[in-house]
């Protein structure tokens, strides 16, 4: 029996990369989005620029959940006869199969549990259109016309996306409608339209934005006052420093002058980046830095730097599989631990963990005030997932009587006024000194930054205990970060419960449709989202009040179990690893399955299994 | 080193500068390096330098990466703030330093193996930028800190304290910095202060990448027969293509003014040098030639000292990257926040 689904399937494109469907894929997501339609899109794509295979998943959801499904795909459209097999292996049982069927393909390549869909796009291309490049890009626009019609979408949406997409450019609208009706017509007259899965408008969507993490986060150091950003390319993070550059040529420039409120360099390689955004934080400028797993490992040596000499610095680190070059283009969260205690030597780093981009937005704005207030290095923790797809988000919030918190700087006037000044002394008893920026002051301020030891008063000295006196006091500001951070989203389950889950990061919205999963299923969970280290008090309350607390994450070595059991002086027994980290998004099924299996072995309630 | 404490009073008739500052106002802590380091010398001149410029000592940021030279900061301008970063990187540091706040002068000062072995690519590549800073390298040849290991300056043949001949190739400063767009590049002797002064003051008013190679004996470790940076050595095969008398806009009295052997180079902001020739047909302002000078001396076994090049007009990064006059660490949320409203549009554009 074909499935029968309307407003919630996962459709699934398998494409060459190189070939032009990326734009056509996301026109079919956004076709949708106009319709009202909640939409997950997620593209799954190599370390290549022409000829490998791509994926772009796209999750329709009247519901709104906005994680990976998992559990196959239930219409595939598939381009790549690179990947066919695998491609026609994934479709769900009575699931669909879109294909082009100008060449004939034996019949023992396909399945007799699917329905076989064929259009004949190259034969459609071949007799419309003489040029190459045509017939390559306008295939993807005829396959998009197809799936108008038999998933029975409004088409005038579509074509009024492309009118947008291509404002500006206005001949290549009708070329592209053209098209779209060449694929739609196709359909209408020779195949069965529509098939089982239905798109129905709908009004699910509200006034939420689609936008990507680098963006957003991007987005976010401009509002968050950063001048300076410096950066090596390295994918996942490429498209945020250059999001910057775009936001802050728009929203930077002095109107009179049109002289630049920022300055960004493209470094020679990940250290001369954070080297520059430590020089400038020193000298009062708000500074930071894009980069992912491979640039923390080289930026060692001066995160300890800015640790130990205290000196703000924003690193925002989209993340992707390691170790080693690992899998550039596959997501993972998996830089948890090497953020936290970065450097040689007793070091602890303030983490920022968003789960979408609206956060990615908030968190990067707010790492500036905690980095300057805590005079340390703060991480945004992002991932691939988050950073390079398009995520349907709540709009973007700044409340204008904002001011940034510079933290404690002594101005020209309490230095001329004789307020002592100590670069490393603990005025407040919460670990956090004044200092100043250079060249405040003819007489007084001056000091000198080092990264090896001294006294409160920034002279050097290697004496025991003036450096423990120092490392004493990293540690209560330390403390102080604990109030300062994110705190943690708790959500009790609908029944008392002695089970916890702990999250973060990007699995957030797989482990929201999880819970419900598991509640459908009879598993009650208490969950809580934590979004930021150091751990708030609230975080070590929430793990002892549970008998057990599972612990998800996208990693293969627990890291933030480890933090927890780390930090917070807790019996590791108690946390219990959930782990995905094969690179693809972690998805709803396979965390409600993984939680739901361990449920059932404590013998909680011993249901069927939930999901796949 | 010493451990006599300078007294802080001193004579009420010690001269002043422009602004009033006598010597002393220049002078930092004590130095802790060997008797005889020539990198006191080099403080030494920094010091003269800025008190005759008349430049306010907190006006100054110094910046260092880590060896014995890197210490040096400790040693001058007590007023400035300072910045000893890591080994090899002070060059990015001193970059964003620069990004942040355009009105400081940076001075950044460096050793061989800071920058010619372990900080290679920050050296090169702030010089490719066009930092406006005077980048000074105290080069002895020689790891001083870590007790007499070569560096990546130190000649080919040139034999250690403890026998060890370098097999390796020297790296010539001086020519990568050429080779690389800085638009002043130099090279001096720490022993010869009357023509390190005037070069550091050329420097410090040059905007742009200037560079200054100061050979700097290590008397510890590289001041011993079969060294090439000895100061016997130094001396010997010493070549200057030029001497400088340093003319600024508030005192423009030339010295020693001699038609036909001075040459006046007038800077991007008004200040100027006259040029002394001592080497015929040296044209500090062609860089092809300056190469090919370099080149052929080295050959030679010259050691070629003076100012080597200098660009008149040049650009530096903030000119590049067209950053408003403010200084970015000056501007605050009403001119870097584009508010709420900007924000709706924003939002409106992603649906």
């Amino acid at each position: 029996m074909p499935l029968q689904s309307v407003n919630d399937f996962v459709v699934r494109f398998a494409n060459v990369n190189g070939s032009g469907s990326a734009s056509a894929n996301e026109l079919f997501a956004r076709s949708v989005l106009r319709m009202g339609i909640p939409v997950a899109p997620r593209n799954i794509f190599p370390s290549n620029i022409q000829g490998l295979p791509t994926w772009y998943e796209v999750r329709i959801s009247e519901a709104g959940h906005r994680g990976a499904r998992g559990g196959g795909t239930d219409l595939m459209v598939a381009m790549n006869p690179q990947t066919w097999a695998k491609d026609v292996a994934s479709v769900v049982p009575g699931g669909y199969l879109f294909y082009d069927s100008t060449r004939p393909i034996p019949a023992s390549q396909f399945r007799d549990d699917i329905t076989v869909i064929g259009v004949p796009l190259t034969a459609i291309c071949n007799r419309e259109y003489t040029d190459p490049r045509q017939r390559q890009l306008f295939k993807n626009i005829i396959y998009l016309g197809a799936l108008s019609a038999l998933l029975d979408m409004d088409v005038k949406a579509i074509e009024k996306l492309i009118g947008e997409q291509f404002k500006g450019k206005d001949k290549l609208i009708a070329p592209n409608v053209h098209a779209l009706h060449l694929g739609r017509d196709y359909a209408t007259m020779n195949l069965e339209c529509p098939i089982g899965l239905r798109l129905k408008a709908c009004d699910k969507v509200g006034d939420r934005i689609f936008v990507e993490g680098n963006s957003a986060a991007a987005l976010g150091a401009v509002y968050g006052g950063a001048t300076v950003c410096a950066w090596y390319p390295i994918t996942p993070s490429s498209s945020l420093a250059e999001a910057f550059g775009r936001h802050c040529a728009r929203y930077r420039v002095d109107p009179e002058t049109k002289a630049n409120k920022f300055a960004i360099v493209q470094a020679e390689d990940e250290l001369a980046s954070i080297g520059m955004v430590i020089g400038a934080a020193w000298n009062g400028a708000r500074a930071f830095t894009a980069t992912s797993g491979p640039g923390i490992s080289l930026m060692q040596e001066f995160i300890g730097l800015a640790y130990f000499a205290e000196i703000p610095s924003v690193i925002v680190d989209v993340q992707r599989a390691g170790p080693s070059t690992g899998m550039p283009t596959r997501t993972q969260q998996c830089d948890v631990a090497i953020c936290a205690y970065a450097s040689h030597g007793d070091t602890k780093h303030v983490l920022l963990l968003p789960e979408d981009p609206a956060e990615a937005f908030e968190f990067t704005a707010q790492a500036f005030d905690l980095a300057d207030r805590l005079q340390t290095p703060v991480f945004v923790l992002t991932d691939l997932d988050i950073g390079m797809n398009n995520h349907l988000c709540r709009p973007l919030t700044w409340d204008d009587s904002r001011t940034y918190d510079r933290g404690k700087v002594m101005s020209a006037e309490d230095l001329e006024a004789g307020k002592e000044f100590g670069r490393y002394l603990d005025v407040d008893a919460d670990g956090i000194p004044y200092r100043t920026y250079p060249g405040t002051h003819p007489k007084r301020g001056s000091f000198f930054t080092r990264g090896t030891s001294r006294d409160r008063f920034a002279k050097y000295t290697e004496e025991g205990d003036a450096y423990v006196d120092n490392m004493q006091r990293l540690l209560r500001k330390f403390e102080t970060a604990k109030r300062l951070v994110p705190a943690p989203v708790r959500h009790d389950a609908a029944k008392p419960t002695r089970h916890g889950v702990i999250y973060y990061g990007s699995t957030s919205p797989a482990m929201d449709e999880a819970r419900d999963l598991l509640e459908s299923a009879g598993h009650h969970v208490n969950t809580l989202r934590v979004r930021a280290f150091p751990f708030a008090q609230d975080v070590v309350d929430f793990i002892t009040e549970h008998d057990f607390v599972l612990v998800v994450e996208q990693n293969r070595d627990a890291q933030l179990r480890m933090l927890l059991s780390n930090e917070c002086n807790l019996d590791p027994m108690k946390l219990v690893p959930i782990l995905h980290y094969d690179g693809t998004p972690i998805t709803a099924r396979f965390s409600a399955g993984a939680i739901g299996d361990h449920l059932n072995a404590l013998k909680v309630t011993p249901l069927r299994k939930v999901g796949s | 080193m010493t451990y006599i404490v300078k007294p802080k009073f001193h004579h009420p008739s010690l001269p002043k500068n422009a602004l009033g500052y006598t010597h002393r106002d220049y002078e930092g802590a004590i130095s802790t390096l060997c008797a005889g380091c020539g990198h006191d010398s080099i403080s030494g001149a920094i010091i003269t330098a800025c008190f005759e410029l008349a430049i306010a000592p907190h006006r100054v940021a110094k910046l260092s990466g880590i060896g014995c030279s890197s210490k040096t900061p400790t040693y001058f301008l007590g007023q400035s703030h300072g910045f000893n970063s890591v080994h090899g990187r002070m060059p990015s540091v001193l970059t964003g330093a620069n990004l942040a706040n355009r009105d400081l002068i940076y001075l950044g000062v460096s050793g061989d193996g800071d920058s010619a072995s372990i900080g290679l690519g920050q050296f090169a590549h702030a010089l490719r930028r066009g930092i406006d800073m005077v980048y000074i390298v105290e080069n002895n040849g020689v790891y001083g800190l870590t007790k007499g290991q070569f560096s990546a300056t130190a000649d080919r043949g040139s034999k250690s304290k403890r026998g060890v001949v370098n097999t390796d190739s020297s790296i010539d400063l001086v020519a990568m910095a050429l080779q690389l767009g800085a638009t002043f590049v130099a090279r001096s002797f720490s022993g010869d202060k009357a023509q390190l002064v005037p070069l550091i003051k050329a420097a410090i008013e040059h905007k742009g990448a200037a560079f200054i190679d100061v050979i700097s004996p290590c008397v510890a470790f590289n001041n011993h027969a079969g060294s090439t940076r000895s100061f016997d050595y130094v001396r010997e095969h010493n070549i200057a293509v030029n001497k400088l008398d340093f003319l600024t806009g508030r005192d423009p009295i030339t010295v020693d003014y001699a038609p036909g052997s001075l040459e006046i180079v007038e800077q991007h902001d008004g200040s100027r040098i006259a040029l002394r020739k001592l080497a015929p047909n040296y044209d500090p302002h062609d860089r092809l030639r300056a190469m090919n000078y370099l080149q052929e001396s080295a050959a030679a076994g010259e050691i070629v000292t003076g100012l080597l090049y200098v660009e008149d007009e040049a650009d530096d990064l903030h000119e590049n990257l067209n950053t408003v006059a403010t200084p970015l660490n000056a501007l605050g949320e009403k001119e870097l926040c584009p508010g709420s409203a900007a924000l709706d549009k924003i939002n409106a554009g992603l649906r």
